[in-house]
């Protein structure tokens, strides 16, 4: 119980003081898991407006895949990440392994079939008529599809926010890919299994409250946009 | 309207494209040659003295040094298959398979630390009274306490494997020892919940004394050393490898001053230097 | 006087390998209304769909004004020509104005053009006082005007609508069905609807569509399809409880004399004597007397019968009787208790000459 005292205690020092390097670790969080999660907000609701519309050979098939991909182990990703990655691997050319990027890169595949799945059950999930009705109004293509997104966008924030909330907790990938460099490539949770892997519980504990207070916040944020009644 | 709603698209892809730039360094200068991957252990990195050392490097060559803290059997496996540049490790028997087998040129001594018996206070074993690191072992092996071991393949747990050997015990699957799987500061807490025993390098000791409910029980057996090299990776077997960059790291490591360093640090914090700075000398004199 | 304004060749539309639609040629006339009525699943939403260029048929030609819609943008223009309203609202996620104008907003007009027109068709429909209301909280009909709001306020040329009132209830649709015809007739719009409500459809329609199974059986006037049934199907389905066999006996200038189990039966019609006809009677153009005397009525056929049942249809009563031949006819709740009819009584069936329509010939 007082080791979670002083977590806490710890947590309040470090973010009254502004503690640097605990900023930085902070902002790169931030930085990575947002941009992971805003390439899968792209890719994801794109996809997912696109298969919910559209009749083709197979899309049974790729409906399940993304399906399993929204359970896909975070670890396996980073895993196979890595081994693309790798100097001697198909894509060490690159060199980006043990970068911010390469947390990047395993992170929006890590994110992108949740998007894409919650798009998808969005989608399919307004009236039938709807896209006629639309149609109908007069709409091309493109504004039948904004007009749509529009009208999904209460569970096409869910969609981010659970993709979100995927990459900002994930650690296994992250510690494969990122390597946990010190100012370069630690972000919060690889930062707190490695201060809990020392002994250092209290620091492991602020960092975790810290994580959480991070996560509250953003998703406050994307809550009032998706609750908010429109004034007028 | 309208308006409104452009300067929103153009805030948000502006935001997007910013987060972009920012968080890639590929966009950074990082030519080939200016970096190093560093493949190293979990208790190096744990000790801090690394966060002193690198910076200093980076400072004076321009390189930038990817520590990567892995166990030692991982980090030596990136060595083998060229995924690292250099290596600083301390896991003698396994180093030397690794040199025998093409993987690594120029080892050298850096440092050693050493290994301590850790345990409850009121020791109910009496290994404070052994007279070398075996009887104690031995005397553990008897049953009536816990020993609470790495078991992660890490230098540390090589280490204490040696010595079981060494003593002709076989620990394994016996109900008193319980292998945890963790790094050194969390099998140490482990050990202070159960209240077993423990072998610890003795610089993650010192960190984590306060709040532990462990005292050192045995020390100062030649056993008990803790020896670090560092290896450049072979770069004619890896040609990524980076070569210039390991041999200045190397270099560096053995270099008068950083010797000096290591011979301070830890001082001001626990009283006593953490490591032990060796360079140059040979292996069989260390800790006479 | 009207010209042709929206016109079908030759359409066809499959799904699943089944011929849904199999239409030769359909012609819509500028400022009429006409209504597609048949059963469920007969292809009348289809038709809409494909009419209103929401489907593509699998062949066929659709003209608007004389010219073929063929190409991806000419489809897109004629949308914009026109309108369509569904059974189900529809409505966007925001207040009745913003609904109203999407249309608008759609084809790009300005704000400051939007609003006038948008609060002129508010008017027209009654819902000003909702403009600013959430589109979530409204009622059934309010809801439904608001849809029709927005298909107008874009100033369509035709307006398509697929069952639109079945989903409210007796009073709302009544007052709606009223504001809609007098919308219609100030705007001039053509309007084409489905339904399955033939009550509906009689009280807007100036031409009536009867469907089976994807083919226009019979179009034509209300008073044509309701008493000149194109044959027994057209017949039951607007309501046509009696249909009878029977042979040309007589023909006297215009008048045909049948014969229909044994009784004599006066029709209007102009075919020689010994022909077999199929023909039908409304069970609303027969009247119930209990003695001929009472009659004082000038219809030219009276046949006595036996009461087989009384069945209450609701707002009227549904009485078989057995005249040597079956005839179902339809009398008020005050009647009945006036003639104090019950089952197994005699009655006399009185009815037109008129009211016998010939559906067919059977050789």
């Amino acid at each position: 119980m007082d080791l979670i005292l002083a977590g806490i205690k710890q947590a309040f020092i470090l973010i009254t003081t502004l503690d640097p390097e605990v900023l930085g670790i902070t902002l790169l969080s931030l930085k990575i898991s947002g941009t992971a999660t805003l390439i899968s907000l792209f890719i994801g609701v794109s996809t997912g407006t696109v298969v919910a519309l559209t009749r083709f050979p197979g899309r049974r098939f790729l409906v399940s895949l993304i399906n399993t991909g929204m359970g896909l182990p975070p670890v396996v990703v980073g895993l196979f990440v890595t081994i693309f990655l790798w100097r001697n691997g198909p894509l060490g050319f690159l060199e980006i392994l043990y970068t911010p990027t390469a947390i990047i890169i395993a992170q929006t595949i890590i994110a992108t079939p949740i998007v894409t799945g919650i798009s998808l059950a969005a989608m399919q999930q307004l009236p039938q008529n709807l896209r006629l009705q639309i149609l109908a109004l007069g709409a091309n293509r493109i504004q039948m599809i904004w007009i749509l997104i529009r009208e999904a966008k209460l569970p096409l924030l869910a969609a981010v926010m659970a993709g979100f909330g995927g990459v900002i907790s994930e650690v296994g990938a992250s510690i494969m890919v990122g390597g946990n460099i010190k100012g370069y490539s630690r972000v919060l949770t690889t930062a707190t299994v490695m201060e809990s892997g020392r002994g250092n519980f209290d620091i492991a504990i602020a960092l975790s409250i810290i994580l959480l207070l991070l996560a509250y916040i953003i998703n406050l944020v994307l809550t009032q946009i998706q609750q908010r009644e429109r004034p007028r | 309207m309208k308006l409104r709603k452009c300067l929103v698209y153009l805030i948000v892809t502006v935001l997007a494209i910013g987060l972009l730039v920012t968080a890639s360094p590929v966009f950074a200068a990082s030519v080939k040659q200016k970096n190093i991957i560093l493949a190293t252990t979990t208790s190096t990195q744990d000790s801090g003295l690394l966060d002193v050392l690198i910076p200093l490097f980076e400072k004076k060559t321009g390189y930038f040094v990817k520590t990567i803290a892995v166990g030692s059997g991982q980090a030596m496996a990136m060595g083998q298959k060229g995924e690292a540049d250099v290596l600083l490790v301390h896991s003698p028997d396994a180093e030397m398979k690794f040199m025998a087998e093409g993987s690594g040129i120029n080892r050298r001594l850096v440092m050693h630390n050493d290994f301590i018996i850790v345990g409850p206070p009121d020791d109910p074993v009496t290994i404070k009274m052994s007279k070398s690191v075996k009887e104690g072992f031995k005397k553990i092996s008897l049953g009536s306490a816990l020993f609470l071991s790495r078991g992660d393949n890490s230098g540390t747990h090589a280490k204490e494997k040696a010595i079981w050997k060494s003593s002709a015990i076989n620990p394994e699957g016996q109900k008193w020892y319980q292998q945890t799987g963790l790094g050194m500061g969390q099998t140490l807490n482990v050990a202070s919940e159960k209240r077993g025993y423990c072998l610890a390098d003795r610089g993650t000791y010192l960190a984590l004394k306060k709040n532990l409910g462990l005292d050192i029980l045995l020390e100062g057996d030649p056993l008990l050393l803790n020896v670090y090299h560092v290896i450049e990776v072979n770069a004619a077997k890896w040609p990524k490898v980076n070569a210039p960059g390991a041999k200045a790291f190397s270099d560096f490591m053995v270099s008068r001053q950083t010797q000096k360093i290591i011979g301070s640090f830890g001082v001001a914090k626990y009283g006593s230097p953490l490591f032990f700075p060796d360079a140059g000398k040979k292996v069989e004199n260390l800790g006479k | 006087m009207n010209r042709v304004i929206l016109e079908l060749r030759d359409i066809q539309i499959k799904r699943g390998g089944m011929q849904i639609i199999d239409l030769p040629s359909l012609s819509i006339e500028a400022g009429e209304f006409l209504s597609l009525i048949g059963p469920n699943g007969t292809g009348k939403s289809t038709l809409l769909l494909a009419l209103s260029c929401l489907l593509k048929p699998a062949r066929g030609h659709l003209l608007f004004h004389g010219r073929e819609i063929r190409n991806n943008q000419s489809v897109i223009d004629y949308r914009r020509h026109v309108a369509m309203v569904f059974q189900e609202p529809l409505l966007f996620d925001t207040t009745v104005f913003d609904n109203v104008a999407s249309g608008l907003k759609i084809r790009g007009i300005t704000q400051k053009e939007r609003s006038p027109l948008v609060e002129e068709y508010l008017e027209r429909f009654g819902i000003s006082h909702l403009a600013q209301r959430s589109a979530r909280k409204l009622s059934g009909g309010e809801a439904q005007r608001t849809s029709l709001a927005r298909a107008f306020a874009t100033r369509p040329e035709v307006i398509f609508l697929d069952e639109p009132f079945s989903s409210l209830d007796p009073p709302t649709k009544e007052g709606l069905i009223n504001d809609l015809d007098r919308i219609l007739k100030e705007t001039k719009t053509t309007a084409l609807m489905a339904t399955h409500d033939q009550s509906e459809a009689l009280r807007l329609s100036e031409r009536i569509a009867v469907m089976k199974e994807g083919k226009i059986i019979q179009i034509g006037t209300p008073a044509q399809v309701m008493n000149h049934p194109a044959d027994e199907f057209v017949a039951s389905f607007v309501g046509v409880e009696t249909i009878l066999n029977g042979t040309v006996k007589e023909n006297r200038e215009g008048t045909i004399v049948l014969d229909i189990g044994g009784h004599a039966i006066e029709a209007v019609g102009e075919f020689r004597p010994g022909t077999g006809v199929t023909c039908c009677i409304r069970p609303e153009h027969i009247t119930l007397a209990r003695f001929s005397t009472d009659t004082g009525s000038s219809a030219r056929n009276a046949v006595t019968g036996k009461i087989g049942a009384i069945r209450s249809m609701g707002l009227f009563y549904k009485i078989q009787l057995d005249c040597g031949f079956d005839l179902v006819a339809y009398i008020t709740r005050t009647s009945l208790e006036e003639l104090c009819l019950k089952k197994d009584d005699e009655v006399i069936a009185l009815f037109k000459a008129t009211a016998v329509h010939i559906i067919r010939t059977t050789g």
